[in-house]
This record gives structure tokens, sequence and C-alpha cells, in this order.
């Protein structure tokens, strides 16, 4: 495999592991170049936050050792991967993309990261975040912004830009995201990537560092929709530590994916998910989506769900709500940043000049509001009504799930917008979550995929697909059966068609 | 700071007002882990060691219930006669403290585990035994805080400290949190009522082996509620007097609480919404933080973890696994053994129940069972500040003592001193015996020449005697006990004394 050598970057990861399997590359020289990659464009992209570069060659050598004395290894074994800041690896800076946990080296793995070393996987470094996941852009990052590789002053999406960076700036075959409101999914769709939203449950929150502990899932980042499905199925499963994680078998989703097929399926359109709001391109790239799927053999039906008009509202309160709560923890107390700490402050005063110190304006924002939804008087009106509002949305999903197998949508209004574009705007800013938010609420599953490029503006637009709980095995069937379509049309991967860097 | 001119007399304050009270109490759990890790749960490990991801709220980390935390608490409501919520939730109780590692506690709100049950308690009365049924509100589920030391500074508090020092190790142990109804006619019982359902809801909780309940420890914790009012009035505003940690301590509360209420009442003042300090050194209160202004603690559900949903089958199953209660324990006991309300209330005031009911199990006569544990053996744990049931005294030990005293061999006081050998660690009875050569003196020829001594020394009784007067011979035994060092039979004394006297009874 000699034309592989200087191409190991641009490689699918499934690719990556069976060269590596074979021993045709070894899994040391595929992290080295990555890691020569990062070394090469992450000053421009700002996809890392940490670069663990001695602990990855390490753990490559450990792989090519066990492969030559003839260990079986699972099948992403050897392929490097990103992991968002969000989740605890042990001994290696955690922040969150905050200040208020600069320097703070956790003292045990989360589950995902657990599951990526027993997967014999190497763990490139931490990728770039909104500050605790709070954005859509990557700009409300302590660090700086991360850029999107399609266009250089253009945001990667938000929460988890650095992932989606990662992976379209050929710094990682896979990356690990955490989706609260479409975290992965949006950044997917803006840098012409895969990301998939498991079922609320489906993968361990164990060390995933809590945004909104009732919305927050981990899930897999990847360029194919294969790679996706991979990485899903080398995360996914029960965690007795994380109480609200399924203890139930997880879906084949690699299987879904080798057989990609809508044939026969009923596709239903989100009728409320599409139109004035979005942007001509993305709607244009979408219809075509529709109609390839048409083509395949699915049918493909408009359905209502009239109480997604309320999402973004309900969201608004019940994730500030618990962020207020999840977040009070950090306090200067135990971890991370302290300020005041000299003999002449209280105890209370420390508190408060470290977070006022250690957390950004989003972040601020958003516990203001939600200690003001808590508090009493008005939890009945801002919170409980919340509640109720997602109790709606969950009915509209389970009415439009007796209809059809999956939901569709555009994943975002818009295409990445210039970096700076929205910053001072929280509205506007919001209001790219518009279609994703509702799977957070109810707990279902989603996928995001590239479905082409925006005529107006050549950047990447991405379709979403949804499933039922414990159904995700259908984004699968779904997005590999369109991907496949649409690399017959382009004859190549969207991402090839990505500027050199 | 309250001095005694500002209080009315108790009987006065209660001649005058009526008391409610209310008491909520928390108890520790005696579980081998924590409410929500696995941490060992053990006291007086050093400080942060019994710490893991979970129990110090590092970031990502997340709760796990622990199921035998929540079957202590069932079982804790099904002996109080409460309800069982078929489906319950956790909510966070969120405020700033530095010795929350999360700064929210994950504890109970609106949906408590167990609600509306009653515990009846007994107290003594002048015209004798009086049962009051106190209702219970609801018994919940939380974690408990970490413990903060504050160093420097005058008053031992975070206010004025040069620094505080937190140990995490109590941190997430879990608690229940029994909460009762307001308590309402006990009039000047209020003291005793609360003192009595304090200690039955002790008993209650060690014979359902849910906590040893160890108050020295801090393992039980009282909040205490009193408000005044004038008969037929509406209740008074109440304060609540925190951190209560014994019983004497509740009844005294209480009782200081009742009186300075009501000087405040009289002198035209208001009571004013508060929590209030009791020091067990004066018996008195200070007033803490005001509650006028109520704490918003923004409580919802945890989202961490999934609703308690204890099946029929389960809490049924959990019925069936309920000891005997101690009400009905001492009603069965007392009958059994023919003893008056106030016997049984000495043996039980003692805390000596279980051990007298053992002792007689094991073959040690009824009354001698009684007469050592609530007497001598009890004045022996006061004095060294132990637990009754802490004291190194088998059954087999107490009959072997009987056994020694039935022949003669010692006497009641002799007696008392073996058990302070064996409890001193000397070795068993007769080790003891011999050790410190406790025998009885039963030779009579040495018991003469004491008694010779004696009347020598003293001829104007030994005169008395010869005339008649038997009662004067009590002089003469004394003095032959005291040359003996007690070692002597008393009655064999007199026997020998009399009949050397040639003087019959
Ligand atoms: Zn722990």
């Amino acid at each position: 495999m000699a034309a592989m050598e200087g191409d190991l970057v641009r490689q699918e990861a499934a690719v990556l592991a069976r060269a590596i399997a074979e021993g045709e590359v070894s899994a040391e020289e595929v992290t080295r170049a990555h890691l020569d990659r990062i070394d090469a464009v992450d000053e421009r992209v700002h996809a890392f936050l940490q670069i663990t570069g001695d602990a990855a060659l390490e753990a490559a050598r450990a792989v090519d050792r066990k492969r030559s004395e003839g260990i079986p290894l699972g099948p992403l074994a050897g392929v490097p991967i990103a992991v968002k800041d969000v989740l605890t690896m042990r001994g290696v800076p955690t922040t969150c993309g905050s200040r208020v946990l600069e320097g703070w080296r956790p003292p045990y793995d989360s589950a995902v990261v657990e599951r990526l070393r027993a997967a014999d996987m190497i763990m490139l470094g931490k990728t770039n975040m909104d500050e605790f996941a709070m954005g859509s852009s990557t700009e409300h990052s302590a660090y700086g912004p991360t850029h999107n590789p399609w266009d250089l002053d253009r945001i990667p999406g938000g929460s988890g830009g650095g992932s989606a960076a990662a992976l379209a700036a050929f710094e990682a075959p896979l990356a690990i995201g955490s989706d609260t409101g479409g975290s992965i999914r949006q950044p997917a769709a803006v840098t012409g990537t895969v990301g998939v939203k498991p079922t609320y449950g489906g993968v361990s929150r164990y060390g995933l560092i809590a945004l909104a502990s009732s919305l927050d899932q981990a899930g897999p980042c990847a360029r194919t929709v294969m790679d996706t499905a991979l990485l899903h199925a080398a995360i996914a499963g029960h965690d007795a530590r994380d109480s609200t994680s399924i203890d139930a078998p997880v879906q084949d989703v690699v299987a879904a994916a080798k057989r990609g097929d809508v044939r026969g399926m009923r596709i239903g359109l989100v009728k409320e998910l599409g139109g004035d709001g979005y942007q001509a391109g993305v709607s244009q790239r979408f219809n075509e989506a529709v109609e390839i799927l048409t083509s395949l053999g699915a049918e493909v039906i408009e359905v209502s769900c009239p109480n997604f008009e309320y999402a973004l509202a309900a969201y608004y309160l019940i994730l500030p709500s618990e962020a207020s709560s999840n977040l009070a923890r950090f306090d200067g107390m135990r971890y991370g940043l302290r300020v005041g700490d000299d003999g002449q402050h209280s105890v209370e005063e420390v508190m408060a000049l470290t977070r006022e110190a250690g957390f950004g304006a989003e972040v601020k924002r958003r516990i203001m509001i939600g200690t003001y939804a808590l508090s009493s008087g008005y939890y009945d009106a801002y919170y409980g009504q919340a509640q109720k509002v997602r109790t709606l949305i969950t009915r509209d999903f389970n009415a439009a799930f007796e209809k059809v197998d999956v939901l569709i949508s555009p994943t975002a209004p818009t295409t990445a917008f210039k970096i700076g574009d929205k910053v001072d705007d929280p509205i506007a800013m919001y209001l790219n979550d518009i279609a994703t938010i509702p799977v957070n609420l109810a707990g279902n599953t989603a996928m995001s995929l590239p479905v082409g490029l925006a005529p107006e503006d050549g950047l990447p637009v991405g379709l979403q697909i949804m499933a039922p709980p414990m159904a995700d095995d259908r984004l699968y069937l779904v997005g590999s059966a369109l991907e496949e379509a649409l690399v017959d049309r382009w004859g190549h991967l969207l991402i090839e068609e990505a500027p050199e860097l | 700071m309250s001095t005694a001119h500002d209080t009315v007399d108790f009987d006065e304050a209660l001649a005058m007002f009526e008391p409610v009270l209310g008491i909520e109490t928390h108890v520790e759990l005696g579980t081998n882990s924590k409410m929500f890790c696995s941490c060992a749960t053990a006291f007086g490990a050093d400080a942060n060691t019994q710490v893991c991801p979970v129990c110090l709220g590092l970031p990502g980390s997340l709760p796990v219930v622990n199921r035998t935390a929540v079957e202590s608490t069932i079982r804790m409501g099904l002996a109080l006669n409460c309800s069982i919520a078929p489906w319950c939730r956790f909510a966070r109780k969120n405020y700033f403290y530095p010795d929350m590692p999360k700064d929210y506690q994950v504890s109970q709100y609106d949906e408590p585990l167990c609600f509306n049950g009653y515990l009846d308690v007994t107290v003594e009365t002048d015209d004798g035994p009086r049962v009051f049924r106190v209702e219970i509100e609801r018994v919940h589920m939380e974690e408990d805080t970490g413990k903060l030391t504050h160093a420097g500074g005058t008053t031992g508090r975070i206010h004025g400290a040069d620094y505080s020092l937190v140990d995490y190790n109590r941190a997430g142990i879990p608690l229940i949190e029994i909460v009762t109804k307001p308590i309402v006619g006990t009039g000047v019982l209020a003291p005793q009522v609360a003192k009595a359902y304090v200690a039955e809801l002790r008993d209650l909780m060690r014979a359902l082996g849910v906590s040893d309940v160890r108050m020295e420890e801090g393992s039980l914790r009282c909040d205490v509620n009193v408000s005044l009012n004038l008969p037929g009035a509406e209740w008074g505003t109440r304060s609540e007097t925190k951190n209560v940690n014994s019983l004497r301590s509740v009844e005294r509360a209480v009782h200081s609480e009742i009186e300075r209420q009501a000087a405040v009442l009289t002198t035209g003042g208001r009571v004013i919404q508060e929590t209030r300090h009791f020091h067990e050194d004066t018996g008195r209160s200070t007033s803490g933080r005001s509650k006028e202004q109520a704490e918003d603690y923004r409580y919802f559900p945890e989202p961490d973890l999934v609703p308690v949903a204890p099946s029929e089958e389960w809490i049924e199953e959990l019925r069936g696994t309920l000891p005997e209660l101690p009400a009905l324990k001492r009603a069965r006991l007392q009958a059994a053994w023919g003893i008056g309300e106030h016997e049984l209330q000495t043996i039980v005031n003692a805390g000596a129940l279980e051990l007298v009911e053992a002792a007689i199990a094991d073959g040690v006569d009824p009354a001698a069972a009684r007469k050592w544990w609530t007497g001598e053996l009890a004045r022996i744990a006061n004095d060294r500040d132990l637990e009754l049931t802490d004291l190194p005294v088998t059954s087999a030990q107490i009959r072997r003592v009987e056994e020694l005293v039935a022949d003669g061999s010692l006497n009641d006081k002799l007696a008392r001193q073996v058990f302070d050998g064996v409890i001193a660690g000397e070795g068993d009875v007769d080790a003891v015996v011999a050790g410190r050569g406790l025998a009885v003196v039963s030779d009579d020829s040495s018991l003469l020449a004491a008694i010779d001594e004696a009347l020598a020394a003293q001829p104007d009784v030994a005169e008395k005697i010869r005339g008649g007067k038997v009662q004067a011979a009590g002089a003469i035994v004394g003095a032959v006990m005291k040359t003996t060092r007690g070692q002597a039979d008393a009655a064999k004394v007199r026997a020998l004394l009399l009949e050397r006297l040639g003087v019959s009874e």
C-alpha cells in the first residue's frame, strides 16, 4: 500500500485500522503522520487545546507491539482520535474551554476515554470548544476561537468546533464530541463532516463534564458514515456508573452502515424545520438530498411537529437551569482557578472573585438565567413550564415516528458564518441550533452528514436524520445509503473539496 | 446573649403558653459505602482518605444510588407506619458552602420516599406513664456534607477564623431525615416528649439495624423547632435550634427555648424566626442566622439520577424483614419478667434492655441480670464514658459471680470489685477474685478475733447488746466489716456476734 504513505492523514479510519492490522503501516507511523499534520496546520486552525504527542506515540508503539505478538486487535486499534476537552482524561489538563479549570488535571478517565483506551485507539489530544459547551461557534472558548478549515475566517460550529475542525483539517480521522443542543451535529454540518448524537443514555456520561445533565450526550465524529459507526460501536453501551445509562444491547450500527439501504423506508420531512429562516443554498442541497432518498426507494412524506416551535424557548430554560447548578462547583475551593486567596478575603468573596474571573460572558449569562428560572416563585412559570413543553415535543416525535421510520431536516439554517458576526448577538447565535435542539429535549438520536456545498458561498451543508430512542441503527441505514449515492454523483467525499491549508 | 433574667421560669411559662414542637432528625445510616459512590464510611479515618471523584464532586463524576440506603430508608419508613412512595425523585438543594463538594446537596424535596407516619412514645408522669403519638411528616434520603475545622479566631466558626480545613470523608455518607408534624398538646411534658421521641427513634433504628446511632460521633443530629402560643390563639413564630446532638440536650434545648420565648412574649417582644445554636456547656442557645428572609435553595429534580420506584413486592419483602419493634418488645419483656413500668423504664433508660434479655437467655437469674446491668455495670460504663454495650462483660461472667455470691464466697460489695477488675482487663472472674484477694473471710476464728477486738473497743455497745438491745449489733458488725475490708459475710458476723454474747434475735 505504497500509495498510502504520503496520504496517511487523508485516509478513512476503517482503512487505517485495516492497514495497521495487516502490517502495511505501523500505528506509530500513522500517529506520527497525524502529529506532523497538527504541527503543520493547527497554528492556523486551532482545533487543539492540548496535544498529547508523547503519550500518543507510546500508545501507538504498544499497539504495534501487541500486533507483533499476535494479540488480537480491535477494529479501530492504532487509529488516532481527537477528544473534545469536555471529557476527563487522567493526568491531561481538562479545561472545558474555561479559565476556571485552567491547570486542572483530572485523576480519572471518563468512561468514553476508558473505552477508547480499551479499543487501543490513539488519543492525540484535547480539542477546543465553547466554554462549558455553551455556544455554536467555538468563539466562546477562553483559549481563542477555532477556524473552519473550509475558510479560516469562518466559525467551525460549536460547541464542538475543535473536534469537527480537526477532522476537516485532516488532523485526525476520528473525534469525540458532545451534543447538548447540537454541538456535534451543527459543527459537522458546517465543516462537511459526519456527527452523531446517540440516544440519551446510549453512551456513558461518566467523566463528561456536565453542561445540562438531562441533555448532554457524547458521540462519534468522523469524515464518513462508516467511520462514525465504528466509533459509535466502540464507545456505546451500558455503564453502571451513569444512572441514566441504558442497560440494553446497543444496536448494530456498523452492520447498518454496511447495509446502507432506504428501500421501503418511510422518511418524514419536518415541516417546521425548513422554509424562510433557512439559507437558500441550504434548502437547495437539502431538497436535492430528499430527491436522492426518493430515488433510492424511500417514501418521503411531510410530517408536522407543531410544538417544535417552542423547543428553543424551553431549551434555553432547561439548559441554563441545570447548568447553573452543574457549574456551581467551580468555586475555587478544590481545584482549578482560585482568585483572592490573600488572607484578606472571606470564603464567599474568594468564591465570587474566582467565578467572576474564571467564567466568560456567555457562561455568566446562562448561570444567571438558570438561577432566575429555578428561583422560588418563578420555578413553575419557567422551569416547570419548559418541562411541559419538553413532554409535548416528545409526544410530537412519538406521533411522527408512528408514521415514519426517521425524520429529516437541514442540520443548521445556514452555512458557516464569519468569526465575530454573531458573537455579540446571543439570540442569533441560539437560532443556529433551532433544528437540532428538539432531539436533545426528547432524548432521541440524530446524525448530520454533508449533502453538498451551498452555491452562494461554496460552504458545506448538512442534513439531519432523526430516529427514535434506541434506533440509532436507522441513522446509519439512511446516512450510509445517502452518502454512497452522493459519492457516486461527486466521485469522491465532499471533504475532498476542502481547500488545501 | 441570653442571661438568666432574660427567661421566665419554665412552669410559669407553661402556665401562660402552649408549646408546639417540631423535630427534624438527621441520622447517618450504617451502610458500608456512601450514598452515591463506593467509598467507605468508617468513622475516624485520616482526613480525605475515604474519597473518590464522585464524593469529591469532581467535574464529570456522577452519582449512583446505594440500594442498601434506599432499603434502610424504606424499612425505617415502614417501622414509622409511613406510606412508601411508589415513585419519587432526588432533588438538588443549591447553596454555596465549602463543605459541599458540588455546591449542591443531593436530597429529596417534594417527593419524599416515606410520608405520613407516626411513632408512639411514652413519658413518665406523676400519674404514671403517658403515651404521646408523634406524627411523622416525612422520611427522606440525602447525602451528608464534609466537615469543616476552623483554625484561629475565637468562635470556632468560619467567621474570624485564620483558615479552615475541610475533610470530605463525611461528604456523601447517607443520611435519613425524619421530620415530625407539629407536636401539640404536650404542655409541661414538652421537653420529655422531645427527648422520649428521639430516644425512641434511636432505639428503633438500632432495632432495625439501619444505624448504630453513635450520638457521641455526631451520627444523630436534631434540629428542634419550638413556638409558644396563648391557649386558643394561632401558633406562634418558631425558632429552630440546630445540631442538638444528645438526648439530654434535646430535653434542655426545648426547656430553655420555652423559657426564653416566654420571656420575649411576656415583655411585649416578638419571637424572631431564626436558627439558634445550642451550647452543651450552658444548656442554652444563642441566636444564629435569621430566617425571616427564607433562603432560596432552588430545588429541582436531580437529573443525574433516575427516579426511585420501589415495587409493591419489594416493599412487602422489606416489611417482612422488620424485627420486633422496641415498644412491642418492651411490653412483651415487661410481662415476661413480671416487672412494673417503673422498673422497665429504669432498664430502658440505662440502655440495658437487650443486654438483660440476652443475659437471661444465657441462663442468668432474671433479677440478677437486671440488678447488675442497670446498677453497677451502668455506673462503671458511665464513669468510663462508655456505652453499656461496649463493656466486655459476658453472661457467663455474671453467672459465675452469682454462683460465688450464692455459696457465700463473695458478697455484693466484693462482686462490684470483681466486675471492675473484669472490665479493667484483669482476667476472668476467678482470676480477678484470686488476683485481688477478694474471697469472703469465712474462717470463724479470725472473725471471732475481729469481733472480740470490736467489742473491746466499744464496751458500752457490748453492754447494750447484752442487755437485749439487739439492734445495737450493727455498730459492731460495721466495725468488723471495716477491719476485714468488707471481705466478710455481714450476716455471718452478726450471727457469730450474738452467739458470742449469748443473745438471741
Ligand atoms: Zn466516594
